[in-house]
């Protein structure tokens, strides 16, 4: 267990090394730090000094070091575009992300799983094709496609959801939150649907291929003879031996929604980090992009750590085999 | 005479085979086949079938700006109707479906090559070369492809903004998107590929050839690569779909194809801006037709996969 542990954060450490460094790359190699500071008409030896205040001239490593440290502490430098701090811009718009996140997650589960075990124990009735050929489609459509489509519908023709922003948020100490009011809630309905769809299909492929594996699997035939009821075989062995992939897949999942939510807040103007992300990279706006960046990799490679020690809580199984290993 | 019964042998060899079968077989898969070929044919037949060219700045009229389809009781002169700028959306269409296969060919080519070339070498050379390209390709596939494509982009634009690249952004929008694309899709093929080689480079044929003293350059691509090319197509196949999507995401939030030479993504995007007025037809044809190559090369491609799995059979 200690042995895994560690070897899994060494992993981490090093993906968390690399996206730091592609971020110092693009901070300091594509963009210019000094010419988004001063004006048109700073001399070259007002310039040539600041480059040496500021320690432009010092070593690489030495560099990279610092630009590690201020990272860890949020600390960005300012944007090209707004000439604001790059930490803050993050953070005010970080918790919108979040929450669009959450709730997108949490409607693929939702849906997704008890929609999976419909189409798992009866594989041939015509819900269960339909449902496999709606998931078809909404694999085969884009995210910003279905965006448009949900606005088209419910905002255009029945009018009766917003197509744009996040409704009135409330401020609780520096997280903004659209929990709280009615139409912060009835925002978030289109967006989230449309970041879950296509995370909804797959965990409703994987928990319908799993429970059709379950199925056939001996101990559910003895189950079935011992003269159990359906539901307690379906939900109580059947079901529970489905849910390690779905839950390392979901996990895997959320930090895809994370990136995915820029696709969604564009359609949907949301005002979060992924909007952040792309007007940073169409008006070429480095420190933005390198702390996006930064960000994203250090929540994916937190939820891959927590993931994997999840997988190991879940499955007894491997902790046996841990154990195995350690004697033999 | 001989050219005749040549072209007739080939064509029995094609329709008698195992693979030819299930394609016969699958209503689905033909009707998707067929759907295909309309739209590659279509394409690569603009020039001919449109009405103007969309790309052409002479042709943009502000005068017949936003006119409806025909089907909404506009005129046969735009069928499909015109965008804000007085754009043919039939014409627009074809190019920008011809725009969108060319942009996802090129850049899955791209892809394939790339990841093609470091699976094998990654898997024949082992040691401390694989190991850092398969732990570069792991890093990356924690990342969606998306993400990646769109960072690069980022960064072209970086280095023009700061003249280090003395291009202009949209003249070399085309280079840009293949290039990211490309670059976001190699690692799957580098992962199928050395896998391959890791199972066939231990196998007889190998040492055999090896032994009559064959450069392992050519062992890896005459030898080792045709029995791995199977795997290598399917995933070209879906990643045709999945380049031409990203492609399309990343037109479609301003930072693919620009304006002056829309793809399909951009004239979604066009249209997207009109439709809280009602104006929805710029947006919905270029969507469904989006909707529709994607989804017919999506079943071509789970087709494939399961034709070419020896376990399927």
């Amino acid at each position: 267990m200690i042995a895994f542990l560690i070897r899994r954060l060494f992993q981490a450490a090093i993906v968390m090394l690399t996206v730091a460094l592609i971020a110092f790359v693009l901070f300091n190699y594509v963009g210019d730090p000094i010419n988004a500071m001063v004006g048109q008409d700073t001399s070259l030896q007002d310039r040539e000094k600041l480059r040496q205040d500021l320690g432009l001239n010092d070593s690489v490593p030495v560099r990279f070091a610092r630009f590690v440290g201020n990272a860890v502490q949020g600390q960005f430098g300012l944007s090209y575009r707004t000439a604001e701090p790059v930490g803050r811009m993050i953070l005010e718009r970080l918790p919108a992300t979040l929450e669009l996140s959450f709730v997108a997650a949490l409607f693929a589960l939702l849906v997704g799983v008890p929609m999976g075990v419909y189409s798992g124990l009866h594989p041939r009735s015509w819900t269960s094709r339909i449902l496999q050929a709606v998931s078809l489609i909404g694999i085969s459509l884009p995210t910003f496609l279905i965006g448009i489509l949900l606005i088209l519908i419910f905002a255009v023709g029945l009018g009766v959801l917003p197509s744009f922003g996040r409704g009135d948020a409330v401020n609780l100490g520096g997280w903004t939150t659209g929990f709280l009011t009615v139409s912060g809630l009835k925002a978030l309905i289109l967006p989230s649907i449309t970041l879950g769809l296509f995370q909804l299909t797959l965990i409703m492929r994987i928990v319908r291929s799993e429970m059709l594996e379950v199925m056939r699997t001996d101990y559910i035939k003895f189950a079935r003879a011992r003269g159990l009821k359906h539901r307690a075989v379906n939900f109580g062995h059947a079901l529970r031996n489905t849910l390690v992939p779905v839950i390392t897949i979901t996990g895997l999942q959320l930090g895809q929604l994370i990136a995915f939510a820029i696709i969604t807040e564009t359609v949907f103007a949301w005002p979060g980090v992924g909007q952040l992300f792309v007007t940073s990279v169409s008006s070429a706006d480095m420190p933005v992009m390198s702390a996006y960046l930064a960000l994203i990799g250090f929540l994916f490679v937190t939820i891959n750590l927590l993931v994997d020690l999840l997988y190991f809580a879940i499955d007894p199984r491997l902790r046996t085999a841990q154990a195995a290993t350690r004697v033999s | 005479m001989a050219l005749g019964a040549g072209i007739v042998r080939a064509w029995r060899s094609v329709t008698g085979s195992d693979v030819f079968y299930s394609f016969r077989s699958s209503k689905v898969t033909v009707a998707a086949a067929i759907v295909t070929a309309i739209i590659f044919f279509a394409c690569f037949a603009a020039q001919l079938i449109a009405i103007q060219d969309p790309y052409d700045p002479a042709n943009l009229d502000l005068s017949v700006a936003m006119r409806p389809p025909v089907f909404w009781g506009g005129g046969w002169d735009y069928p499909l109707g015109t965008d804000d700028q007085g754009r043919d959306m039939y014409s627009a269409i074809l190019y920008g479906t011809r725009l969108s296969l060319i942009v996802g060919f090129a850049s899955v080519l791209l892809a394939m090559t790339l990841g093609v070339t470091i699976g094998l070498v990654s898997g024949y050379v082992g040691g401390a070369t694989d190991a850092v390209l398969m732990r570069t390709a792991d890093v990356q596939l924690t990342f969606p492809a998306f993400l990646i494509a769109l960072t690069l982009d980022g960064v072209v634009r970086g280095l023009i903004a700061n003249k280090i690249l003395p291009f202009d952004h949209d003249a070399i929008a085309v280079p840009v998107i293949v290039l990211s694309l490309g670059l976001a899709f190699w690692p799957q093929y580098a992962r199928t590929v050395r896998g391959a080689v890791l199972v066939e480079r231990t196998k007889d044929y190998v040492n055999a050839a090896r032994i009559i003293g064959v450069r392992p350059w050519r062992i890896l691509w005459r030898h080792i690569l045709p029995n791995a090319m199977g795997p290598v197509l399917v995933i070209a196949t879906i990643n045709l779909a999945v380049a031409v999507i990203t492609e399309a995401t990343l037109s479609f939030l301003g930072v693919g194809m620009p304006k002056t030479q829309p793809s399909l993504g951009t004239l979604i995007q066009i249209g997207n801006d009109y439709l809280s007025s009602g104006d929805l037809w710029i947006t919905v044809s270029p969507g469904i037709m989006l909707a529709v190559l994607v989804l017919a090369v999506n079943l071509l491609g789970d087709w494939l996969r399961d034709a070419l799995n020896p376990k399927l059979r």
